[in-house]
């Protein structure tokens, strides 16, 4: 049984579990009808040139986790940044952990999505934003038609959230071959602020396979801050697409830290749909071990006046492939349009590749768009500075690498997070570097 | 530069496409088709050798298990291949030792077109092979060139007078099977150039060729195989315009550099070809294929002026198979109207210490597209490999495109590759300027672009960068609102 059949007669099943008389359910079945007319991401076609989904295609999946699997608060500690009060949202292969989370009702919304979509207070939010900004391809189709369960945020106008939101996917791995599908809304409403971190790990070192969906609209003035740790093991893969939809004058950054796991495929897509607004897209990738990060962006300006800005650092080694699809499209509406993307590469040995195709389409006339993209290795002149200083190699490469990607971490505004996402770095080059960065 | 405002403006009147005009001359037409007969019937009708006919029937076939390629960034109506006549020669094959015996409606065409041969034979030094619908009907400078041991001819006379190096390198650097176009090229081309130049030698004038598309409904197949062997040089110069036609009409080249070892190619092209009316109407197709081969210490140095043609595909490419060779590429696109772009170059490091340098320069106006698209890869075992490309965008009005997609592999962590690419449009202020000092918006706008586009201008040959200027003041007139 091939990926496609295998992904309708799961849904089949799936359907006597979900309530078929709500009106997502017509959404659903619109989508595996979709599903099944798509042709599955190959290297054909243009925006997965550098990346083969193939191998997880061979396989058999299940849908839904037979057990429920608990974890101990003591055993996961580690992966939340529990140096600060937030709100907690917190799934274990899938299915949400209640005994892990700390939601709320109170002034806002931060729940479940199961919640949002049978609820009937929630019906409007849904009808006007579920499924609303996600294109309707292949894969995105699929999370959609087993849309169930996530994360539900809904901010209401004028709210500036009091503490960060995390999202923590655990995966256990206990059963094999498990598909999980988040599904995740995010609704800013006007003059309205939020922070939200949003973490995958799998505990164990069984294969893991997400394929998630995250929809944000951010609402006049709203300010939405996403944050993306991806430090997975060398088993776990995720396909994470995420969709803002942003109204004048909203401002939204999306940090990416992709620091491990054995794919990463970023599907990060701005669509613009009032003026003056800002998007920011930036992030730090980090890997060898034969893994393999995607980033495929897209700024798609349609309104006159918006600014976007790219900035994304990599730095590869052992056998590790990094893949930079930044596209932005300047439409003709879209005059005084300023956009930047920067990509900045760097190869630690010969046996890294690295696959950068920074595009722009611009059809207006009056537009401030530019775009560079380097490949190269640290300053020699720099390391021997460093070194002829009493400054070991190791630290001294890992000191140029950090003021390497700096330009990234500069820009998280919560500090207990650039602090983790600090060590998880130092971490991974294995130096500890005795001063505060 | 001996060219007055007068001049401009007169040609400004006459702008929609002077080169528009038809030459009567008897034609010999195959009939339309393609199939194995047809490849046999050109090859024999050129006299070619048993081997030719088999490497071209051998191209026929793997040509029609090809499908037409539809990833670029253009839009058309596909040709239907069974609709074109594929060999189209001047009935009156010339072989002439002087001008004076060439058919005069033929030498009416060229004063036309402003060659003249006799003109540039005494003044600019300049040999020129002349193609007129696939065969070639004058070679001039042959003596000197000759002297200096260097082969000049005609791609179909080489086939028969140097078949050891044709069979040798034909075919090699742009394999039949590479892509549609090459191998429809490889079965049907009617004519081209080719040309030789021995160890050691410095060819001591440009070389050129001028490609004319003539009969209605007639493609143009030139196959172009330029070799130079170890530590020669040359500059090679290819200039194409085309009569005013309604119909559109197809022309597939494929170009073949080979740069032996510390030898030095450079290829420069302007192609002003029918780019359709203002409605969009009619112009050429212009699907070419072109490669070099870099061997040790070589270099290959495309230089182009793309004005014309309503559709464009096209991307010069360098193999940097030899350590320390070197690629360049210096390119000026100008879409106006309805004209599609889809131009940028392929640098491939294979060896060791190899360069490249891209710089490109677009300028859109009207309804049209323009778009960049290039690969900078850089190879497991090309140690020390460099790479800088910029891309520059000029807008005109804001119904027209500017894209850029350029695509960049490493594998060799000691590659430094930069990438840069900006657009943007004419400041007001920067015509203000002008205005102030009395330059009109027209020529204000021809300055600008001018100087936008200098970096690779001067990369050209002299004789064609004045008359690359002249070309890309018409192309852009009318397109300022």
């Amino acid at each position: 049984m091939d990926f496609k059949e295998n992904m309708i007669s799961s849904f089949m099943a799936f359907e006597d579990h979900v309530d078929v008389e709500n009106p997502i359910h017509d959404i659903r079945t619109e989508a595996i009808k979709q599903f099944e007319k798509e042709h599955l991401p190959s290297k054909k076609n243009e925006f997965w040139k550098y990346t083969s989904l193939n191998p997880y295609f061979k396989k058999q999946y299940s849908v839904y986790p037979k057990l429920e699997s608990a974890l101990e608060f003591k055993d996961v500690k580690k992966y939340f940044i529990h140096e600060i009060d937030s709100y907690k949202i917190v799934f274990v292969d899938g299915v949400y952990s209640s005994y892990l989370s700390q939601t709320t009702h109170e002034g806002l919304d931060v729940c479940l999505m199961s919640a949002a979509l049978t609820k009937p207070k929630y019906r409007l939010v849904i009808e006007n934003y579920f499924n609303k900004v996600a294109p309707k391809d292949s894969l995105n189709s699929l999370n959609t038609a087993f849309s169930r369960e996530g994360a539900f945020i809904n901010i209401p106008k004028g709210k500036v959230v009091d503490k960060p939101i995390q999202i923590l996917h655990f995966s256990t791995g206990n059963e094999a071959n498990l598909l999980v599908q988040p599904r995740n809304l995010i609704v800013a409403g006007e003059n309205s602020h939020v922070q939200i971190i949003e973490r995958h790990q799998s505990l164990t070192d069984n294969e893991v396979l997400t394929n998630g969906v995250t929809e944000i609209f951010a609402k006049k003035r709203a300010i939405v801050d996403y944050y993306k740790i991806q430090n997975d093991r060398l088993n776990a893969s995720l396909i994470d697409n995420t969709f803002i939809s942003q109204k004048e004058q909203s401002h939204v950054s999306v940090h990416t830290f992709s620091l491990g796991g054995k794919l990463t495929r970023n599907n990060l897509q701005f669509f613009h749909e009032g003026e003056r607004l800002d998007s920011t897209l930036k992030g730090i990738t980090l890997i060898g071990d034969k893994q393999h990060v995607d980033h495929s962006t897209l700024v798609h300006h349609a309104q006159p006046n918006c600014e976007s800005h790219q900035d994304y650092k990599g730095i590869y080694a052992d056998h590790s492939t990094g893949v930079f699809n930044g596209r932005i499209i300047v439409e003709k509406e879209a005059q005084k349009t300023n956009g930047f993307q920067q990509n900045n590469n760097i190869l630690i040995d010969d046996t890294a590749t690295i696959n950068a195709k920074p595009q722009l389409e611009i059809f207006a006339d009056d537009v401030k768009c530019s775009h560079g993209c380097t490949i190269g290795q640290l300053d020699d002149e720099a390391l021997l500075y460093l070194r002829s200083r009493g400054i070991p190699k190791k630290e001294a490469t890992a000191l140029l690498m950090y003021a390497f990607s700096n330009s990234v971490l500069d820009s998280v505004k919560i500090p207990e997070l650039k602090n983790r996402i600090n060590k998880l770095i130092a971490m991974k080059l294995g130096v500890s570097l005795g001063f505060d960065l | 530069m001996a060219y007055t405002e007068e001049e401009l403006k007169k040609e400004l009147e006459t702008k929609e496409y002077e080169y528009g005009f038809y030459t009567d001359i008897e034609s010999d037409t195959l009939p339309v088709g393609l199939n194995e007969d047809i490849v046999r019937a050109i090859s024999k009708k050129k006299n070619e050798p048993e081997w030719m006919t088999e490497w071209r029937l051998e191209a026929f076939r793997i040509w029609s298990e090809m499908v037409e390629p539809e990833w670029a960034n253009v839009k058309y109506t596909k040709p239907d291949f069974q609709k074109i006549s594929y060999y189209s020669a001047p009935k009156k094959k010339p072989q002439y030792d002087s001008l004076d015996e060439v058919d005069p409606e033929l030498l009416d065409t060229f004063n036309k077109l402003g060659i003249s041969l006799e003109e540039q034979k005494k003044l600019a030094g300049v040999a020129v092979d002349v193609v007129m619908d696939s065969v070639s009907v004058a070679t001039t400078f042959k003596k000197t060139l000759a002297e200096k041991g260097i082969i000049f001819c005609s791609i179909s006379e080489a086939i028969k007078e140097h078949p050891d190096l044709v069979k040798k390198y034909l075919g090699t650097v742009v394999p039949r099977t590479d892509n549609f176009y090459a191998a429809l090229n490889s079965a049907v081309f009617s004519d081209g150039s080719f040309c030789y130049i021995p160890k050691g030698v410095r060819c001591p004038m440009e070389l050129s060729t001028y490609f004319r598309i003539n009969q209605a409904g007639t493609g143009q197949f030139e196959r172009t195989l330029v070799i130079a062997d170890k530590e020669s040089y040359v500059s090679y110069l290819e200039g194409c315009t085309a009569p005013m036609r309604d119909e559109n009409q197809l022309h597939a080249a494929v170009v073949e550099l080979i740069a032996l070892d510390d030898a030095e190619i450079k290829y420069s092209t302007v192609q002003n070809w029918f780019p359709g009316n203002k409605e969009g109407k009619g112009g050429v197709y212009n699907f070419v294929t072109k490669r070099g081969l870099c061997e040790k210490n070589s270099k290959i140095s495309w230089t182009q002026v793309e004005t014309g043609s309503a559709v464009t595909w096209k991307y010069p490419s360098c193999i940097l198979k030899g350590d320390n060779s070197i690629g360049e590429f210096y390119s000026i696109a100008v879409t106006n109207n309805w004209q599609q772009a889809d131009t940028g170059t392929k640098m491939i490091h294979l060896g060791k210490n190899t360069k490249s340098t891209i710089i490109s320069k677009g300028i859109s106006a009207g309804q049209s597209q323009n778009s960049y698209r290039g690969l900078v890869q850089i190879n497991r075992r090309a140690t020390n490999a460099r790479n800088f490309s910029q891309c520059d965008s000029l807008l005109m009005g804001n119904k027209c495109g500017a894209h850029t997609f350029p695509y960049i592999e490493a594998k060799n962590k000691t590659a430094q590759i930069e990438h840069e690419a900006t657009t943007s449009k004419i400041g007001e202020d920067q015509i203000f300027y002008c205005n102030q000092r009395g330059i009109d918006t027209e020529k204000a706008i021809a300055l600008i672009v001018n100087g936008f586009s200098k970096e690779v201008l001067n990369k050209l040959p002299m004789e064609f960068a004045v008359e690359a200027q002249k070309l890309l003041e018409i192309s852009l007139e009318g397109s300022v609102g």
